[in-house]
């Protein structure tokens, strides 16, 4: 008995050497080519700032201060950094707003989706998927090219003599907000629907019978049902818009800068490279709290609902 | 049923205009993109007529193929390394019971999609340019290792699906028959992987094909793929040249997604 546990376990063992020896090659990419680097962020974020970018190995918290504080260069005084400031609000703001948007218009059509017979749910879904998969600076454009003073809607309302000189769309918070919402629209709709599809109708067909309105069965019935899609949905889109990069360059017109540009202006122009780390590993922690948030409500809502 | 055949319990007021509204506008700026490709204009500012010389002329632009090239060499690489590396890990992930060290290889390979896109570009830039420094080595390498790193979660996911959901009494009876571990997986486990793989491969293709940030931060000077080089003309007068290679950029995209969508349907 003793030595058919004994091989057992060497087998076990053996297995388990294995799947390391087989899962190494993806850990050590990844480690070298996206994780570990993230450990000189850190690292950066505690020294000075050199002459010319770089960075002076010489340990400092200026950086982390400078996040959100700036030192009055005559008398010495701190004082809120109001350019960063101004940053962190619109970013944050922007993004809530993305998600509130990406809801309002991807709720209605995830439900669309999820309520067509079964065949033809696969080809409105493709639908959703074709803009999801394409290039998101070729979207980003695809707005602008509606937005613009020469755009599709300033030629509709000169065409209609509803204006004689262009309405200023680009460059705004506004297009920024549009662009947005246009990119991330998908990634709201594809949870809502996985969730939507679940959706057990003779729950619906229960609360018609006991008198429900269309509304009270919608915000009594349905919404709870599809509660986890709508909460998987609104992380995947507040989290890349928090971090946008490309749209907020394209649409805000190196004026309405959100964070990513923030951060990488320090890392051109501003040449304070420990700055520019501190504001990375900010941006980072925000979106790991939001995450916590999310498996911590998922897990909790997921044992609710089996 | 019968009796409720005119009060349709799915139906919602409203939601189905949202939803048409909403496709309307998801796809309105698609298409205003490409028509503009073929104005006969020097501007995109006014419709002159139809034309394909922006084609010619971004066929004619080396910029434009060189960035093309240097796009399609990197994400072949990167996909191709990122399949291989993700399937071997997906074996190594799936099919067992829990083991010390699962939930940290979880973590590890999905950690790409956690961390946002400039953090790790910026990371890649400090980390890079140290390199490029101690080394003078400065060719794609650098582009392709980013690109591996990003892609791997995008392949690993469809290979362990597809894992997860195989019959395991194929593989024990190929065992039974005293194949050896190597040819049970030739054999057996990598036929039936097959479609998991294709669909890991092609999506690893197309998230290295469209990535902008990464790239935009890791190359070295003359290294635009199409989409750098696309942002960077941006930053001037637009001419309907841009439109014509994001027509032929969106096509590629939608001829392989249509591709990947009649794959998953056919073999589920």
């Amino acid at each position: 008995m003793a030595t058919a546990q004994e091989t057992a376990e060497k087998a076990e063992s053996d297995d388990i050497r294995t799947r390391w020896l087989l899962s190494a090659p993806a850990l050590l990419i990844i480690f070298f080519a996206a994780i570990g680097p993230l450990f000189i962020v850190l690292v950066y974020s505690f020294l000075a700032p050199g002459n010319y970018g770089d960075v002076k190995w010489q340990f400092s918290t200026d950086a982390w201060m400078n996040v959100l504080f700036e030192r009055d260069i005559f008398d010495d005084t701190l004082s809120f950094a109001k350019a960063n400031l101004s940053i962190f609000t619109r970013s944050i703001s922007l993004s809530l707003l993305t998600t509130i948007l990406t809801l309002i218009f991807g709720f209605p059509t995830a439900y669309f989706i999820a309520t067509r017979p079964e065949g033809r749910r696969e080809i409105w879904l493709f639908l959703i998927t074709i803009p999801f998969w394409t290039n998101l600076l070729i979207r980003t454009f695809a707005m602008m090219e509606v937005l613009r003073n020469e755009g599709l809607i300033n030629s509709l309302l000169r065409f209609l003599g509803l204006t004689t000189a262009p309405i200023q769309f680009m460059y705004t918070d506004f297009a920024v907000l549009v662009g947005m919402t246009y990119v991330y629209l998908p990634l709201m709709v594809l949870p809502l629907y996985a969730s939507m599809e679940k959706i057990d109708f003779r729950l619906v067909e229960a609360g018609y019978d006991l008198y429900a309105s269309r509304m009270q069965v919608l915000r009594r019935i349905i919404v709870p049902l599809v509660k986890p899609g709508i909460i998987a949905g609104s992380i995947l889109v507040f989290i890349p818009s928090l971090g946008a990069y490309v749209t907020p360059r394209v649409m805000g017109g190196g004026t309405n800068l959100m964070i990513g540009n923030l951060i990488e202006l320090q890392f051109g122009q501003g040449r304070n490279w420990p700055l520019g780390a501190s504001l990375s590993i900010t941006l980072m922690a925000i979106v790991m709290v939001t995450l916590m948030f999310y498996v911590r409500n998922a897990s909790k809502t997921g044992a609710g609902h089996g | 049923m019968a009796k409720r055949a005119t009060f349709d319990i799915r139906q919602q007021t409203g939601f189905t205009t949202v939803a048409m509204i909403c496709f309307f506008l998801l796809y309105l700026p698609i298409v205003t993109l490409v028509a503009y490709a073929f104005n006969d204009n020097d501007s995109v500012a006014i419709w002159k007529g139809f034309s394909l010389r922006w084609f010619y002329s971004a066929w004619n632009n080396t910029q434009v193929i060189d960035a093309s090239i240097r796009s399609f060499q990197i994400a072949i690489a990167a996909a191709l390394i990122a399949t291989v590396a993700a399937t071997m890990a997906a074996l190594a992930t799936t099919r067992t019971k829990p083991y010390k060290g699962l939930t940290f290889k979880y973590a590890f390979i999905n950690q790409p999609l956690m961390v946002p896109e400039i953090v790790t570009a910026v990371a890649l830039l400090v980390f890079f340019s140290r390199i490029k420094i101690w080394t003078g080595y400065s060719g794609l390498g650098y582009l392709i290792a980013a690109h591996t790193a990003f892609c791997i979660p995008f392949a690993y996911l469809p290979i362990r699906a597809r894992l997860e959901n195989m019959d395991l009494s194929l593989e024990t009876a190929a065992a039974d028959l005293y194949a050896t571990g190597w040819k049970t997986f030739r054999y057996v486990t990598l036929p039936l992987l097959w479609p998991g793989i294709l669909a890991g491969l092609m999506l690893a293709f197309v998230v290295s094909l469209d990535d902008v940030v990464i790239t935009e931060f890791v190359k070295s000077g003359g290294q635009d793929t199409l989409p750098t080089y696309m942002l960077g003309q941006l930053r001037r007068i637009v001419t309907p040249e841009i439109n014509a290679i994001s027509t032929v950029f969106l096509l590629l995209s939608v001829a392989i997604v249509t591709i990947f969508f009649i794959i998953s349907r056919k073999r589920t």
